[in-house]
């Protein structure tokens, strides 16, 4: 018994160290950045500031707002395509269409949408010659939102798909069966059978969107202002460390507000 | 069957296939209210099929399905008056009892105290009134079964159709659902329609029987005529025990088999015709050699609780099972015997109209 714990703690010592490395250490300097100031005092002027002044609010509701629109416009997209997927005969084929793209590197994916989306890029010549006239594509909200709901696309439908693919379908022929019409099956049974997996979706991507930084600059023509694109500004830029970890910490405290509430109530089986 | 009553619902030349294979060929056949009839055969012959074609979960490649006299193949299945117990169940697991039961009165919009009486009165159909709030994964196998009956029941189907519902529960249980759906069906005095492949569970549950194999209907009758006059091969061989010997009908009521004749009821035959004979081992009985219309010899016997088989060989090499209540003893030599009753005659390749045509010719109905 005792060496079994003692085996246990053995084969936990990579994992442990790498936490310690590289989550509570830093987490803890980010704490310790945010409480002080640059003489290196204890002060909780930087929350204070964060809290009152104009720009970081405004900032930070921006990045609650965009992060909303990109989870729900990435759900409404993945729910039915993940339904439509889990009936296809050659599901893993499709399933392995959207699950490449994840693997080739975020950055080179965006470069690749400022090469379509330019002004001499591959959709304006289209336009051109369709006799539309060019358009400023690049640089914008739209264009912001457009590239971020492709980028993370895959994170909302894996699993959902997953979820729904669980349902027993025999399940979906006695709700049927039972007289239900399509909208009934999907409202009292698909919705609240693939909850977790829409909960999963939604955390893996309205997490990620609340720090979106380097999408806010290359496609936003920083237009769009997040808190991640802040962190990014205070740390390089303006080397105000203190208040980027201020940020962070918030942005930290968000993310975990957000794990809450989107947390596995009760395996169901 | 009685013929006046209009058939709850009717086959007519019905047929399905799936990716060039034949799943159901060309089946016609009535079935009449209030009865429980069960669809019997090995898995792939078909007999699922038709109940997904009764529940509309599958449509037909060709032919009409009539319920209660009109054509129902373009019907969808939520719009039928039939309702399905699943093999597995299926029920929801993210609803209570209640809410199961409750599912399809519910999207009929009844009203709500409505609702609470009908799902009160099918959870006391299947006895378990206290169960109204528990979650499906509480359940046992057969607890959730009742709830599956329960819920089905609750829409007030016409017909019911149950897709091998007894296959998940053990032996004892399975023998009280058994007697307990068929009060359930005197009870409502609506139509089920059972699949199985246990042919016991056939015989001792329905009031009509379609023995399916190979996407066709090989017989159908009540258990008795079944059990009695099997039209072939198959059917001798899929329900009961069944000794099964090539023989010659010399002429009408006399049968020759291992090189003997013997008088038999069989008639309506060509002379000389060669036949199958069906012979059930609970049928033949043991006794000195000097009595036997054979002569065998005991190979193998085992206990069975409440009978022995025994295994015994002819002098041909012909084997012979044979259901005894009193021991022998392997090695032995025992006559065997057996009336001209207990002796079958079945015809090769005859449909099952010729066969009730030629029993109608010489039994004079």
């Amino acid at each position: 018994m005792k060496n079994n714990i003692r085996a246990k703690a053995f084969f936990a010592i990579p994992y442990i160290s790498w936490l310690a490395v590289f989550v509570i250490v830093p987490i803890g300097l980010l704490i310790y950045q945010s409480l002080t100031n640059a003489q290196g005092h204890f002060t909780l002027a930087n929350f204070h500031e964060f809290i009152t002044s104009s720009v970081y609010l405004p900032m930070a509701f921006n990045s609650v707002f965009y992060a909303l629109i990109i989870t729900t416009i990435t759900f409404i997209i993945s729910f039915p395509a993940a339904y439509v997927l889990s009936r296809l005969k050659h599901r893993q084929l499709w399933l392995m269409l959207i699950i490449l793209p994840t693997w080739i590197n975020v950055l080179l994916k965006t470069y690749a949408f400022l090469g379509l989306l330019s002004k001499s890029g591959l959709i304006n010549q289209l336009l051109l010659t369709l006799g539309f006239g060019t358009h400023n594509l690049l640089f914008n909200h739209v264009s912001f939102i457009f590239v971020a709901v492709y980028l993370e696309l895959p994170f909302m439908l894996l699993p959902i798909y997953n979820s729904i693919n669980e349902i027993d379908t025999d399940i979906l022929k006695a709700s049927r069966d039972l007289g239900a019409k399509p909208i009934n099956t999907l409202r009292q049974l698909v919705l609240p059978l693939s909850i977790n997996g829409i909960k999963s979706g939604i955390q893996a991507v309205f997490i990620p969107s609340l720090s979106l930084f380097m999408l806010t600059t290359l496609i936003g023509g920083n237009k769009v202002m997040t808190l991640g694109s802040a962190i990014e500004l205070h740390f390089i830029v303006t080397q105000n460390w203190h208040m980027g970890s201020t940020i962070a910490i918030i942005l930290i405290l968000a993310m975990a507000v957000t794990m809450y509430f989107t947390r596995e109530r009760g395996k169901q089986k | 069957m009685d013929k006046k009553v209009l058939p709850v619902i009717e086959f007519k030349n019905v047929g399905l296939s799936f990716d060039n294979n034949q799943i159901l060929k060309n089946i016609s056949f009535e079935i009449a209210t209030g009865q429980f009839y069960t669809l019997l055969g090995p898995s792939g012959s078909g007999k699922s099929t038709i109940l997904n074609l009764i529940s509309g979960q599958l449509s037909a490649d060709a032919g009409e399905i009539l319920f209660d006299g009109k054509v129902i193949n373009n019907i969808p299945a939520e719009n039928r008056r039939v309702n399905t117990v699943f093999q597995n169940y299926a029920l929801f697991p993210n609803m209570t009892v209640f809410d199961n039961v409750a599912f399809g009165p519910k999207l009929k919009k009844m009203p709500k105290d409505k609702i609470k009486a009908k799902v009160r009165e099918m959870l006391a159909l299947v006895k378990l009134e206290a169960f109204e709030n528990r979650a499906i994964q509480e359940l046992s196998g057969g607890q959730k079964q009742r709830v599956a009956i329960a819920r089905a029941l609750a829409n007030e189907p016409e017909v019911l159709l149950l897709d091998e519902p007894l296959s998940a529960l053990d032996y004892k249980l399975r023998k009280q659902m058994q007697s307990e759906l068929r009060a359930i069906q005197k009870r409502l005095g609506i139509t089920f329609i059972f699949v199985t492949h246990d042919q016991e569970e056939a015989l001792a549950m329905s009031d009509w029987i379609f023995i399916m194999n190979d996407g066709k209907i090989q017989q159908n009758g009540t258990p008795v005529d079944i059990y009695d006059e099997p039209i072939n091969h198959f059917v001798a061989d899929f329900i009961g025990e069944s000794n099964i010997i090539n023989g010659v009908m010399k002429q009408d009521y006399l049968v020759n088999f291992v090189g003997k004749d013997f008088e038999n009821l069989d008639a309506g035959m060509q002379l000389n015709e060669p036949v199958e004979v069906v012979l059930r081992p609970e049928d033949l009985d043991l006794v000195p050699v000097d009595q036997g219309k054979l002569i065998v010899t005991i190979a193998d016997q085992s206990f069975r609780g409440d009978f022995y088989e025994i295994t015994a060989i002819d002098d041909d090499g012909n084997e012979w099972k044979v259901q005894a209540t009193n021991p022998s003893s392997v090695g032995a030599r025992v006559g065997l015997d057996f009336g001209p009753e207990d002796i079958h005659v079945m015809r090769f390749n005859e449909s099952e109209d010729d066969f009730d045509a030629r029993i109608e010719s010489y039994e004079g109905e």
